[in-house]
């Protein structure tokens, strides 16, 4: 049991290393965030017929959501939060 | 509950597209991706090119990327396409199944749009040596592709050049000839941004062109070079390389359009822009496509805004250093997904948001057109302020320059909104979706049945009985056809020439009524009339044939080299061509001993001297088969029970109907027929309104497989139309022909008529003439294989909602629809704005009289002008203004610098003649989001029209400067606004309750009854969890969507004046439309693409009709829901999301359905089964469907119908019947699992479409 639970670590690195957004202890509220929106931007991205609606609320054309959604991909939950010292608390 | 999902109309919208020859033969084809399938479309034809689709397969995932190449030598491409299904797949064709056959298909990663699974972008080398798949993020895998000894395509194991949090935007491969592979990508490092709480890293972000190069050697592939390139950057466009040109790539993005390679300086010209797009606003170039010849290539982009650029690099002498990149306008099309042009210089474009246009190319030359030029100016910035200064503008025009339209393929895409009624009052219901975007919207009226031309209706003195075209024997005028009509005791000749003029010296003999009229083979004319047989050759007096002992003649029917006439009393006399003289003989004679009630003997077929079958009916409800051999003539083959008297008969061959048929015929020879070969088929026409087809064998005349179908309540009289179509005329008239290898039996939009016949021209080769009342028609039928047909009515901003306004006694029902357009200005502004900008222009012109005129000036004036006509196009002047005239499109207006910018209004619309009514603009940058008509209970039944709006509204947040209800009353066709209402949040949803008006604003549902001044607030519920999107309502009940949340069910208790949530759903569902089925279930679907139905449990909704005792029903249930959950009957994903959803009958007498209406343009149903053994049935044949019919991605069926959550209970019916596509062994295989034959199967799933429509 307890080998198990040590290659369980060790495919924990090794998952999180390969599927980017994997969580762990200490994933932070922006973290988990940004990953999640990052993920829904891939995944609207992916489907043209989301595009489509979106274009026709906004007016803009299909492109340009696409394009505005990408932008979107850099900082999709704007600056990280200032770090805190852990000693401080 | 179960359903069956059908397919009604195929999606029209277009995400992807790729080029190429896929067939052979040096076709010009172009592959095209419909979000979830891909449909293969050939250019056909020179002077006049035209699309034709060739094949269209659904692939069952979603089709992200699409890339053709071709390995070297090799004369057809192969198509590699990116889906959601963690795979790459390489498709060939098959010429032997007609489609697309995948060769490889590679798992690389897991299902589904993910942010690190490839498949969002692809590109290939153009020399077909190794291709790219791409995800949005860090992955990037490169395939080799190879030939093995038998030529075969092989593929590699994927090698990787991932780079960890890098974004990418566009990928690209270089035109390298022969070296090593190199591919390019867009991308932009997060790594730092992500750290970075200042947010500088973020704002300094670099994007980066990158270089991977793939050594063929080592068989690696390592990032190459990095260079950064503009921050706006987004799309790659290969630049050819070798001998025509320097290679590299062109980067464009937002207002630039750069070319770049390794050891080359950048070269970056501005993008022109239009005169009124403000300095704030970029120009984003949004698709582009490159043509490459011999000795030339240009590239044609495409920004946001419609302008096609067209774009040429300035080479030194050696053809390796770019000194400028020319960019200049070319004209104005609809904003493109994709453009391709082909190898002739054609232009696609696969339009976002109207049909998809082909156009060809007539001009190239650009003297005059507003150019931009490099700018080499490194302080100027990426950004559209600094763009704007020094980018050349222009004005966009309506008409075309430069591309001349050739072909149009209609696309419903996207359906805003549909409304289901029968507001023509046409018996069958009438389908009104709202399509289009910005200035293409558009009204479509849908009806059910082909789109009928009238060539021309002339008006006949009496009534006629029957009608038939032949081409002329006799010299007379300038005809070429005489059409033959005959009366109860006479007979008229017309001559079709530029003008219809009886004539009475044709031959034909006038004083009887004719049976039938037949152009011989020999070249003479047979009339059969009621006393005799006559046949008229054009140098020689008539010939006559007199019936025995002055009997007439009741029945007729003949072909080319064969007569078959019946008596009274039921005597058969069979006619023959003798093959020596040439002349019509008596062949031989039956008595059949009963009247016969009709006769048929179908077409000469291919390569025979004459029909093999007579097919004989008689009044009691008999059909029988005689031969026509000379060794059995006139012997009983077949004999076949009609349930009613048959009124007539039609035998004829046609061509690919699915194989099931066709085997289930052969079955008795055991000669397995070929999939799609010929079949001759029995058509009857019965008296009760009932078609019968029937298989007969082509060898022993047995009969089998006979499947019916009601056509109308007269009696049904069947026609052989030219190129394998039959007409059937009832009370409808329905043409029944195959398409695209199924075999359709579609109503003809047009009135009932008597009877037809071919007519056959130059003009019209597919006419049909017919007889409707006194009047004779000539009609065409063109667009073949569409179940609906469409009347476009144009509409002047996007529309959002429209409601149905019923009359108030005998006023026919009308029209209501809100329209709103995000980002532009209304139509009292634009007029202002160009009453402006013509004033500047004639200042400026009067300036440039004097002054010598500045570089842009001149470019702004040229933009003004149209340029001169194209050369090539030397022809008359006039002809010239008219096809301008049609080419118009319509061009965005002036656009806003800012969000937050609406025009809208309110029309009234009168649904029977398509014309508005009225069309109130709403001024106060107000956005009319949704609208429904409300009889108040205290106003005694007028009907207001009630429209929500928002003031200012912007997203990403929400946020708006005021919310309003509008309540409009309907004065003689005028509307009137009564009152405005202020409410808090945007109203997205309205609806009559109880003769009150339920609004739907923002989290909270309120009730207003009308008052004097405004509305008065009766009762309200404020707690929806995020905001009201849908609502539907049924006695005290409210079905309420959540943006979020799924539905609620919600009742108003009178008594207390309360709404109270009751039931709430155990799953986040995002609602997008919803429609009640029944008191306690309602079906809805979400922004994912996903149908459901959901049902209150029957216990619960006794206890909430009849709370018992003291229970306390009211209270909350867990973490604040509702105290009672909806149970899901049935979950499906579609792939589509859903515009709107109703449940309606599509003909009448038809089944029940759940019709919708998609974003992407396609029309669908769900059919409830109403037998456990059609459950069982349809289950087991999805089960086998899934297991031998592989999908085209290999995504696995079950997996992509339960995308989001586990499909249940409904069986997708595109799947079903594909079954007809399938190998005939496997048919078998799967019909024996069924315990049926294939021709039951093959039944069973068109018994199942005839149901709907």
């Amino acid at each position: 049991m307890a080998a198990d639970r040590f290659n369980f670590n060790k495919s924990w690195d090794h998952i999180q290393a390969k599927f980017v957004g994997t969580g762990h202890g200490d994933t932070s509220k922006f973290e988990w965030a940004t990953n999640q929106h990052r993920d829904t931007i891939a995944s609207n991205v992916g489907h043209s017929d989301i595009i489509d609606y979106y274009s026709v609320a906004q007016n803009l054309s299909q492109g340009r959501v696409r394009y505005n959604l990408m932008e979107k991909m850099l900082q999709p939950c704007g600056p990280p939060p200032p770090k805190d010292d852990e000693d401080e608390e | 509950m179960h359903l069956l999902h059908l397919n009604l109309h195929r999606a029209g919208a277009i995400n992807a597209t790729a080029y190429g020859c896929f067939t052979g033969n040096k076709a010009q084809e172009i592959i095209v991706a419909r979000n979830n399938a891909i449909e293969l479309l050939r250019v056909e034809g020179t002077d006049m090119p035209k699309l034709v689709s060739i094949a269209y397969q659904p692939a069952f995932c979603v089709v992200r990327s699409l890339v053709a190449f071709k390995m070297v030598q090799m004369t057809k491409d192969y198509l590699a396409i990116g889906s959601d299904s963690g795979k790459i797949t390489v498709l060939e064709w098959s010429a032997e199944t007609g489609e697309m056959k995948a060769v490889h298909t590679e798992t690389f990663g897991k299902t589904g749009c993910r942010r690190i699974v490839p498949g969002q972008y692809m590109c290939a080398d153009p020399q077909g040596r190794a291709l790219m798949i791409a995800a949005v993020e860090k992955q990037k895998l490169v395939y080799v592709l190879n030939r093995d000894q038998l030529s075969r395509l092989t593929i590699s194991s994927p090698l990787e050049a991932h780079k960890t949090q890098a974004i990418c935007f566009c990928v690209c491969a270089l035109d390298v000839h022969f070296e090593n592979p190199i591919f390019a990508a867009i991308e932009i490092d997060y790594g730092d941004a992500d750290q970075d709480p200042s947010g500088e890293e973020a704002e300094s972000a670099e994007k980066n062109l990158v270089y991977y190069q793939h050594d063929l050697g080592l068989n690696h592939v390592t990032r190459m070079w990095t260079t950064p390139i503009s921050r706006t950057a987004s799309f790659l466009l290969q630049v050819p390389g070798g001998a025509l040109g320097p290679s590299g790539v062109l980067v464009c993005g937002e207002n630039w359009v750069a070319y770049r390679h390794q050891e080359h300086p950048e070269v970056r010209t501005p993008v022109p822009r239009r005169k009124d797009v403000p300095p704030e606003r970029g120009v984003l170039v949004t698709a582009g496509a490159v043509h490459k010849s011999k000795d030339m290539f240009f590239f044609l982009l495409q920004s946001e805004y419609g302008d096609v650029y067209k774009v040429t690099l300035d080479l030194d002498p050696t053809n390796k250093e770019v000194l400028d990149v020319v960019v200049s306008v070319f004209d104005t099309i609809p904003i493109a997904t994709s453009l391709r042009i082909t190898r002739r210089g054609l232009l696609f474009c696969a339009s976002e948001s109207s049909n998809h246009l082909l156009f060809s190319i007539s001009s190239l030359a650009t003297e005059g057109a507003v150019t931009g030029r490099r700018c080499d100016d490194g302080e100027i910035g990426d950004d559209s302020d600094s763009a704007a200064k020094v980018a050349a503008t222009f004005v966009p025009s309506a008409t075309l320059n430069n591309l001349v339209p050739t072909d149009e393929m209609e696309s419903l895409a996207p359906i805003i909104s549909m409304l289901v009624g029968d507001l023509a009052n046409e018996s069958t219901p009438q389908m009104y979706c709202l399509c289009g975007q910005g200035p293409r919207s558009t009204l479509r009226i849908l009806r059910h049945g082909l789109a009928v031309t009238e060539v021309a209706v002339s008006d006949l003195p009496g009534r006629p009985a029957a009608v038939w075209s032949v081409p002329k024997h006799i010299p007379v005028s300038a005809a070429a056809y005489f059409i033959v009509v005959t009366f109860t005791n006479a007979t008229l000749v017309l001559s079709v020439g530029d003008t219809v003029e009886e004539v009475s010296n044709s031959g034909f003999l006038l004083t009887a009524p004719t049976l039938e009229v037949q152009l011989l083979a020999n070249g003479s004319t047979l009339q059969v009339h009621a006393n005799g047989l006559r046949v008229i050759a054009g140098d020689r007096a008539p010939q006559e044939w007199r019936t025995p002992g002055r009997k007439t003649i009741e029945k007729a029917c003949a072909n080319s080299r064969q007569a078959v006439i019946a008596l009274a009393g039921g005597e058969l006399i069979y006619f023959r061509l003798d093959d020596t003289s040439n002349m019509l003989q008596e062949m031989g004679t039956k008595e059949l001993g009963h009247e016969v009630a009709c006769l048929e003997m179908g077409e000469v077929p291919l390569s025979r001297l004459g029909a093999p079958f007579l097919a004989v009916g008689d009044w009691t409800g008999a059909v029988r088969v005689l031969s026509l051999a000379p060794e059995s003539l006139l012997t009983q083959q077949a004999i076949m029970d009609v349930p009613h008297s048959p009124h007539s008969l039609c035998l004829m061959e046609m061509a690919g109907v699915e194989a099931g048929a066709s085997t289930a015929a052969s079955s008795a020879t055991s000669s397995a027929a070929p999939m799609g070969a010929p079949q001759l088929y029995l058509y009857v026409g019965l008296e009760n309104g009932v078609m019968q087809r029937v298989a007969v064998d082509a060898t022993t005349g047995t009969l089998s497989d006979a499947r019916s179908r009601f056509l109308g309540t007269k009696p049904v009289k069947l026609f052989r139309m030219g190129q394998g179509a039959l007409l059937a005329l009832s009370s409808r008239s329905w043409l029944s022909y195959s398409h695209g290898g199924r075999h359709l039996t579609t109503p003809m939009s047009y009135e009932t008529l008597q009877y037809a016949g071919t007519f056959c021209t130059e003009h019209c080769p597919e006419g049909i003439v017919a007889i409707s009342d006194t009047f004779l028609r000539i009609l065409s039928v063109e667009r073949k294989g569409e179940a609906f047909n469409q009347q476009a009515i144009p509409l002047r901003y996007t529309p959002r909602q429209i409601a149905r306004l019923d009359g108030q006694g005998d006023q026919q029902p009308r029209l209501v629809i809100v329209e709103a357009d995000a980002d532009e200005y209304n139509e009292a502004e634009k007029a202002e704005m160009k009453a402006a900008a013509e004033a500047e222009s004639a200042k400026v012109k009067s300036e440039e009289d004097g002054v010598a005129p500045m570089d842009t000036d001149q470019a702004v004036e040229n933009g003004d002008k149209p340029p001169p006509p194209p050369p090539d196009a030397d022809g008359n002047e006039d002809e010239d203004e008219e096809e301008e005239e049609a080419m118009q499109m319509p061009i965005r207006g002036p656009v806003p610098p800012g969000p937050g910018k609406w025009a809208s209004c309110v029309r009234l619309l009168d649904p029977a003649q398509g014309t508005t009514l009225e069309c109130l603009e709403l001024g106060n940058n107000e956005a009319a989001l949704s609208v429904c008509p409300v009889t108040f209970h205290s106003r005694g039944g007028e009907v207001f029209i009630a429209a929500g709006t928002a003031k200012d509204l912007q997203f990403h947040p929400r946020s708006h400067g005021g919310c309003f209800v509008h309540i409009f009353r309907v004065l003689e066709n005028r509307l009137v606004l009564l009152h405005s209402t202020e409410v808090p949040d945007v109203p997205l949803a309205m609806s009559e309750f109880q003769g009150r008006l339920l609004v739907g604003a923002g989290k909270s549902l309120r009730l207003y009854d009308l008052g004097k001044r405004k509305l008065l607030r009766k009762c309200e519920h404020k707690g929806l969890p995020n905001m009201v999107v849908s609502l539907n309502v049924m006695n005290d009940r409210v079905v309420a969507g959540d943006m979020a949340e799924s539905l609620h069910f919600v009742k108003y208790r009178r008594l207390e004046n309360q709404l109270v949530v009751f039931a709430d759903d155990q799953v986040p569902r995002h609602i997008a439309r919803s429609c009640l089925l029944d008191y306690d279930t309602a079906a809805g679907c979400d922004k994912f693409g996903n149908f459901f139905v959901l049902r209150l449990p029957d216990d619960v909704s006794d206890d909430i009709d009849n709370p018992s005792g003291n229970r306390v029903l009211w209270d909350h249930g867990m973490l604040n829901g509702a105290p009672n959950k909806l149970t899901q009957m049935t979950m499906f994903h579609l792939g589509d999301i859903l515009t709107s959803l109703h449940k309606t009958t599509l003909v009448p007498g038809g089944a029940e359905v759940v019709l919708y209406s998609s974003i992407t343009g396609a029309l669908g149903a769900f059919l409830p089964f109403s037998t456990k053994e059609d459950v069982d049935f349809f289950v087991h044949l999805e089960m086998h469907m899934r297991q031998e019919k592989p999908t085209l991605c290999g995504r696995e069926h079950t997996s992509y119908r339960s995308y989001f959550l586990p499909v249940k209970n409904v069986v997708d019916g595109d799947l079903c019947e594909q079954f007809g596509t399938l190998p005939l062994d496997i048919q078998k295989k799967i019909a024996t699992g069924l315990d049926r034959t294939v021709g039951e199967v093959a039944k069973k799933l068109e018994d199942v479409r005839n149901r709907l429509l």
